[in-house]
């Protein structure tokens, strides 16, 4: 939404902060970049010097595992000298706000700061304040957006299925919470993907959730009636405990991704999952583990993304 | 002091004045109008020529951040602010620190503030004790204290039997009661309207059912009870059109906007500005369009700053985590100008929502000039342009959505209880 801060005058990317507004040209010069580097992990150094003598800082005021791990691999594949500090344990917890600690961190010599937060709109309030230099990857703010994995959602249909001119994308689960799913409608749109798709119940969904160009389906049966392409969100524990869902087991009844209702979509479609799965809740096990499952490639190619990223960003 | 105010353009809405003349002050009241009173020496001469003269602006809800709250404001910066945005009656909320629940914080506040440079402060007494929506405050000791009206400020009043115990209470002792309609449950974490940008954004919502569903308990309880209630704050279309039945039913309801909900829409929030995170939240364009639209009709009785500074170290942070609140008290009349003008509307229309109407409601003598009237007086160039920045505002809070923009309309002189307590391009 704020494409200025995101790019430099003459349209180069400076911060990821989030895919809308983005235009389609640096999302597949970032896509292009990721399949140069998958080659990368296949070498035995799997090294290579773009970022020598950077600095990136991971800043984790939220837990991660997985992400955290995928841009620290990212980094030090690019030969960068990578800092955790994971302060939600730390720093916050003593008083001290974000942006003293951001500029705290700029003091030690970084240059790049990887933001995991929340909040929507931390990483836009951190790159509001940081020198020219420093850039800021976006790894998930609150509920608005997660644009690396939106980005290696992309580059895995793209490797699936080629291109996103004739997709149909179902996206099911808890659209609400979910900075993934909102990443993931916005690098869809402006890629050219003709029909986006979200299934969920009316508690899960945004309530303008179709000005985002998406159409809303209640109902597995339509909602995945001949997709390409399904997506299923990661639906937390804690859903259950308000009012939002009446329990996992009638959750998983109806919106549960199981083999029987896979059969609704087209033969050939692939099966995708940001993780951390719940088996048994969101998808079955022999969905996640079959063959038109491609959650596993989705991690393997999350790693080539962020290179991408990180590379880009590094030289603009 | 007396005071000549020369070659204005006096506009009164209540009368329908608007003419040039000369205004006559003495021993603080308006003494003559047109004709200079026999054996009248001037002391204090203000050239008005160019200039519009109306009554000082009544503003519903100025937060001065006293007691408890000096990190944010103080009492003699933001009566400076009031004075400054031709502000001469106002009205604070008792959200401050400890809540305005007991006598004598009332009048230490009065105190204080009648001892310094600037508006006539009315204070809006706690309805529950600690602002907890719990147990009735004293009522007739805090008006008897000063209090002209009593409310909940923003703080939530879940319990509905305490509400209905209040009105029922307030009634007997003839009290108004101001109430911002918000359900607790529906309003929950939430800091941005259940919109289209909060749908992008993610930012947790707010519907607007979180106003209609409250109005529609409060209005019930009026019919119930009788009492005089004052409706602070409305956000919404569907709000105003409960609102249009209501008066048109009889009930003894007014109600009130605050000047950036004329203005401003969600679609200003789009890129995180915590200077918009405002309650209730800045909501739809067309939620927008009928609050503007009601506030031409006089359906909304009157316009107010909702002003609440806040300390920079409180805005700067992710949206939902920011102190929400917008500085406000200096940009009342240029905002109201503004919107009059984009309405098609006049200098007195405009003028009456920030002046008589409002002072109606709080029931006092002011927002009318005439003989014999407090000389309460606010003195401005309707034309001038001025930029909003921290610079030029003078409250500690700098937390305006209008930064940076240009507004017309600027005070040159604040005239209360017949002292000039404000001329432009002077500090005090």
């Amino acid at each position: 939404m704020i494409p200025n801060l995101q790019l430099t005058e003459d349209g180069r990317l400076r911060h990821l902060l989030t895919l809308e507004g983005l235009p389609a040209r640096i999302l597949t010069q970032i896509l292009d970049t990721a399949e140069s580097f998958i080659s990368v992990a296949e070498r035995e150094v799997k090294k290579v010097p773009l970022l020598r003598g950077k600095a990136i800082f991971n800043l984790f005021f939220e837990s991660s595992t997985r992400t955290r791990t995928t841009f620290e691999i990212a980094a030090k594949r690019l030969s960068a000298d990578v800092v955790n500090l994971n302060i939600a344990t730390s720093a916050q917890s003593k008083g001290e706000t974000l942006l003293d600690t951001v500029a705290n961190l700029s003091a030690m010599q970084a240059d790049m700061f990887v933001v995991r937060h929340a909040s929507s709109g931390a990483p836009h309030l951190i790159a509001r304040h940081v020198a020219p230099h420093i850039h800021v990857v976006n790894a998930g703010d609150g509920r608005c957006a997660h644009p690396t994995q939106g980005l290696l959602d992309m580059f895995t249909i793209r490797h699936f299925k080629g291109d996103f001119h004739n997709l149909r994308v179902t996206i099911v689960g808890d659209l609400l919470h979910s900075r993934v799913a909102r990443s993931q409608i916005h690098a869809l749109t402006t890629l050219g993907c003709p029909e986006v798709r979200v299934v969920a119940p009316r508690t899960l969904l945004p309530r303008d959730v179709s000005s985002l160009g998406v159409h809303v389906h209640h109902r597995m049966e339509t909602g995945i009636r001949d997709a390409d392409v399904i997506i299923m969100l990661r639906l937390q524990n804690e859903r259950m405990q308000g009012a939002l869902l009446p329990s996992a087991g009638e959750y998983y009844k109806h919106w549960g991704l199981t083999p029987d209702k896979l059969r609704w979509a087209r033969p050939d479609a692939i099966v995708m999952h940001p993780g951390p799965m719940n088996r048994g809740v969101e998808i079955d096990s022999e969905v996640a583990d079959g063959k038109q499952a491609v959650i596993l490639p989705q991690v393997t190619f999350g790693i080539a993304v962020r290179m991408a990223v990180m590379s880009i960003l590094a030289g603009n | 002091m007396k005071i000549r105010i020369k070659n204005g353009r006096v506009i009164d809405p209540a009368t329908g004045l608007d003419k040039v003349q000369d205004i006559y002050v003495a021993a603080g009241h308006i003494v003559a109008m047109g004709q200079a009173p026999a054996d009248f020496h001037v002391s204090t001469e203000i050239d008005a020529s160019g200039l519009v003269v109306c009554p000082g602006l009544v503003d519903l809800a100025v937060r001065l951040r006293e007691p408890g709250l000096e990190y944010m404001a103080t009492l003699e910066s933001e009566m400076r602010a009031a004075a400054a945005g031709g502000v001469t009656s106002l009205a604070c909320p008792p959200d401050t620190d400890p809540p305005l629940d007991e006598p004598g914080l009332v009048e230490m506040l009065k105190f204080r503030a009648k001892n310094m440079p600037g508006p006539r402060v009315y204070p809006v007494g706690a309805l529950t004790w600690k602002l907890k929506g719990e147990r009735l405050t004293e009522m007739g000791e805090l008006a008897e204290a000063g209090c002209v009206a009593f409310s909940q400020a923003d703080a939530q009043m879940v319990n509905t039997m305490v509400l209905l115990r209040a009105l029922e209470y307030a009634v007997t002792m003839d009290l108004p009661v101001w109430l911002r309609p918000q359900d607790h449950y529906l309003s929950q974490s939430g800091v941005a309207h259940d919109g289209v940008v909060a749908a992008r954004l993610g930012l947790p919502p707010i519907p607007v059912p979180a106003e209609t569903v409250a109005l529609q308990t409060i209005l019930l309880l009026v019919r119930e009870t009788g009492a005089r209630v004052h409706l602070c704050r409305l956000s919404s279309r569907a709000a105003l059109g409960m609102l249009r039945r209501a008066k048109h039913d009889g009930l003894p309801v007014t109600c009130d906007v605050g000047i950036h909900h004329v203005h401003l829409s969600e679609m200003d929030t789009a890129d995180f500005n915590a200077n918009c995170h405002m309650v209730p939240p800045l909501r739809s364009l067309r939620d927008r369009d009928a609050i503007r639209q009601a506030l031409a009709e006089g359906l909304i009785d009157a316009v107010c700053s909702d002003h609440a500074p806040v300390d920079e170290d409180a805005k700067e942070r992710p949206f939902q985590e920011s102190e929400a609140g917008a500085t406000g008290v200096e940009l009342l009349l240029p905002l109201t100008l503004k919107w009059a003008r984009e309405a098609g509307l006049s200098l007195a229309q405009a003028i009456d929502r920030i002046t008589y109407r409002p002072a109606r409601i709080l029931g006092i003598d002011a927002g009318e000039i005439g003989i014999g009237k407090p000389a309460d007086l606010c003195v401005f160039d309707p034309d001038a342009d001025w930029t909003v920045s921290a610079k030029t505002l003078r409250s500690l809070g700098k937390n305006s959505p209008f930064l940076g923009h240009e507004l017309q309309g600027q005070v040159r002189y604040t005239v209360i209880d017949g002292h000039v307590d404000f001329r432009h391009n002077e500090r005090h």
